[in-house]
């Protein structure tokens, strides 16, 4: 664990006791199996707000508390811990970081105060295919009357039912796979023209397909410049992929001694299973990936916070480790379990689920593997 | 104690200005190979590197943290830690190596009698005496308390029958840490921790060829080899926990870096053995993306090396992290290996011969003495046991039924 101030201390403590208390892994169940439509609890998400949460990142002129992205990484990580579902991760780090890395003061203002508050939930609306792809877009954006005209389609859209602002990722100009001709539009949920749909995912948590056809917008709409809009989203992406790695890292911690205690208890042929060193060895080798992953995270977090010029890499190489990690984890947490870990019943399976479905958002380990080196040049 | 920034920095004023006046310039563009050299051979280094060790150890900062009583340095670890800065800084290796200040003499420091502390320390600050370690036995690897090595009382001294493996560098020793049986009912309470000087005639050391050639072992064997009373330490029967603290020592300077490839230079490597595609991407994408995983674990490392660090500096408790330190880095340090043979193809397998460049020879050596690093110091299985059960709160293992 990273040397923590104070305040972080506090912050991460806070976390630790709400989560545990207001937010167990049976409250994540309830809301799976009461088929929410969000997929979301929303007085949960309420409580986050009141509690700052949602305006960690934000400048405190736009009513946030500016603690930086270490500090939302711990509330993340305890979030993890229980699979709280929420659009924390979908607002309050990756669209909050989009509109204050490439927002107009007037933007900011329009949709920073309203994200703090936990009044908007907003959200990213960037890939169209199976794979993570930021830079292959091909949903269009036509000039028009002093304004522009939205055609395509978008998937994966973390909290896209429940949201009310998408940033959307679209091409103005250039080929399919080109960086330039990219820009990031603000679009209302109500725009006409604008379509969504509910993509029902093994994890449970809220998900959408949206169309455009049609949909207008004016040139206000246009976040940061016409056509430049891949180094906004680029470093938008890094941050929402570092903070998901630490709500990664909390899911993989959970899995990881829920597995340990019932190792602990467990009796077959009159011993724990855990006197077994079959098994030992599996648990040292997982402890050992923790460690490792949770270095990446946390120096991945740290970067950000100090604008450093390694950020990508290293968050690349934490979403590529902590993807690693976490799917290990996942699955000996259902195979050291036996026949139990595969009941519904059990929280195993929903670790399992939550893991996969993280590892896909914002890019792979492959993704992350072959950006890391692309980005050490070779 | 607090540490007062500004005489952090008024000692690394005084340290710079030392290094600077003591550390001679002939050796400034040699130090990493004059360094890597004093720790593989038995050579005492002529010239101006005698020189450098001479001052070094009137100074004491080869043993930087060790009691002035002793003829240590005296620093506290903020200190030493600025002198290392400053030595990095000048290009300064430690001159004073070995066994004796990174194994014995912490754990004398901590077990000696006085005596044996006026005698012993001395000569090890500086660099004077070379010290081997005596602890596997061809019967005792893994499970090293199995060992029977016998100790009995001669009266006036101690009498020592048996026989020692891996004894690195035994054939260039002074003198010898040994564990010893001094009770053959009992396993662990019967053993004790003696110190052996080498320069006797029931003393007889054989190298042992490994598979990457000539290694620094030996296999020493003892012959009514004689101990002085006054040269056991600790309590008799009691060196188990005198040997084990040592361990600790050996592993703390393990895994900080020294042995792992840090997965630098192996994409050059590659670009220049196995090519490039359109985009300068390494031609053989699985290669590719087997480096790419190699380099992300070796970079994992490194950031838990430092974070290790900065907790500890952060005055947080001991964390579990450091535990997983030597099989994190030995593994690391294999696949880099394996990975430098895999790219340098046919060339790689050069054992010996012009058709072969240097780098390529030290490849296949290096590949397979590196084979030794997840076995010595506690193996690889060794420390995950000690994972599972020290950090894990797993019960002592049992055969399965």
């Amino acid at each position: 664990m990273a040397v923590l101030t104070e305040e972080q201390s506090m912050l991460r403590d806070s976390a630790r006791t709400w989560t545990q208390e207001k937010s167990p892994v049976a409250a994540f169940r309830k809301v799976r199996d009461s088929g929410a439509p969000l997929g979301y609890d929303q007085a949960a998400f309420a409580d986050m707000a009141q509690m700052g949460w949602t305006g960690v990142i934000i400048p405190e002129e736009y009513g946030g508390s500016d603690f930086g992205y270490l500090s939302l990484g711990l509330i993340l990580e305890e979030t993890g811990r229980t699979l709280t579902a929420s659009p924390l991760l979908a607002t309050a780090a990756a669209a909050a970081s989009a509109i204050i890395l490439g927002g107009s003061a007037k933007q900011k203002q329009d949709w920073l105060p309203k994200i703090a508050a936990g009044e908007v939930v907003a959200t990213l609306a960037v890939d169209e295919g199976a794979h993570h792809a930021p830079q292959k877009i091909a949903l269009t954006a036509e000039r028009k009357d002093g304004g522009y005209r939205l055609n395509g389609r978008k998937t994966f859209v973390l909290e896209g039912m429940a949201a009310g602002l998408f940033i959307v990722s679209a091409r103005t100009s250039g080929a399919e796979t080109d960086t330039k001709g990219i820009t990031l539009f603000l679009v209302e949920a109500g725009a006409k023209g604008l379509s969504r749909k509910a993509l029902k995912l093994a994890d449970s948590r809220g998900a959408a397909v949206l169309t455009f056809d049609g949909v207008e917008v004016g040139e206000d709409s246009v976040l940061g410049e016409e056509g430049q809009g891949s180094a906004v989203l680029e470093k938008t992406l890094d941050r929402a992929r570092a903070a998901l790695s630490a709500e990664m890292l909390g899911s993989a911690v959970q899995a990881f001694e829920t597995t340990l205690d019932y190792l602990k208890t467990r009796v077959q042929f009159g011993q724990v299973i855990g006197a077994f060193q079959a098994l030992q060895h599996r648990a040292a080798k997982m402890f050992t990936d923790l460690e490792l992953s949770r270095s990446c995270v946390e120096a991945a977090l740290t970067a950000i916070d100090n604008d450093s010029p390694e950020a990508a890499e290293l968050v690349s190489l934490a979403k590529a480790k902590m993807g690693d990690t976490l799917h290990l984890v996942s699955n000996e947490m259902v195979q050291m379990h036996g026949g139990i870990g595969m009941t519904d019943a059990h929280d195993a399976g929903l670790y399992l689920k939550r893991a996969r479905a993280a590892e896909a958002t914002f890019g792979g380990q492959s993704y992350h593997r072959d950006r890391y080196a692309r980005i050490q040049g070779f | 104690m607090a540490d007062f920034g500004g005489e952090l920095e008024g000692f690394r004023g005084e340290a710079r200005s030392w290094l600077e006046e003591n550390f001679p310039a002939s050796l400034r563009r040699d130090a990493e190979r004059l360094a890597e050299a004093l720790m593989m051979s038995g050579e005492r280094p002529g010239g101006d590197a005698e020189l450098w060790r001479k001052r070094m150890a009137d100074k004491g900062w080869g043993a930087p943290t060790w009691p002035r009583a002793y003829g240590g340095g005296g620093l506290s670890a903020a200190q030493a830690r600025v002198l290392g800065q400053e030595m990095a800084n000048i290009g300064a290796y430690n001159p004073i190596v070995g066994m004796g200040t990174s194994m014995f003499g912490p754990t004398l420091l901590e077990y000696g009698t006085e005596d044996q502390k006026q005698r012993h320390i001395p000569p090890i600050v500086r660099g004077e005496l070379r010290w081997c370690q005596g602890y596997s036995e061809p019967g005792a690897g893994s499970d090293l308390a199995a060992l029977t090595t016998r100790c009995e009382d001669a009266g006036d001294h101690w009498r020592i029958n048996g026989q020692k493996i891996w004894t690195s560098g035994a054939q260039y020793a002074d003198w010898c840490f040994c564990l010893v049986r001094t009770d053959t009912s009992k396993k662990h309470e019967g053993i004790s921790f003696v110190l052996i000087d080498m320069h006797q005639k029931g003393v007889e050391t054989r190298p042992i060829k490994l598979i990457a050639g000539s290694s620094p072992f030996c296999e020493t064997f003892f012959t009514d080899a004689r101990v002085e009373k006054n040269d056991m330490v600790g309590p008799l029967h009691g060196g188990w926990s005198v040997g084990k603290r040592l361990l600790q020592h050996e592993r703390s300077g393990q895994g900080g870096g020294r042995m792992m490839g840090t997965g630098a230079g192996l994409p050059e490597l590659a670009k220049k053995y196995v090519g490039t595609d359109q985009t300068g991407r390494i031609a053989d994408a699985d290669l590719r993306s087997r480096i790419t995983a190699h380099m992300i674990d070796a970079r994992a490392h490194l950031l838990t090396v430092q974070r290790a660090a900065a907790e500890a500096r952060g005055n947080q408790s001991p964390s579990a992290t450091t535990s997983i330190m030597k099989n994190s880095s030995t593994r690391i340090g294999q696949e880099k290996a394996e990975l430098t043979l895999e790219i340098m193809g046919v060339q790689g397998l050069g054992w010996e011969g012009d058709e072969f460049a240097e780098e390529e020879r030290s490849a296949v050596r290096g590949w397979l003495s590196g084979k030794a690093w997840t076995i010595f110091g506690g193996s690889f299985e060794i420390q995950n046991n000690i994972i599972s059960k020290r950090i894990l709160g797993l019960p002592e293992s049992v055969r399965s039924t």
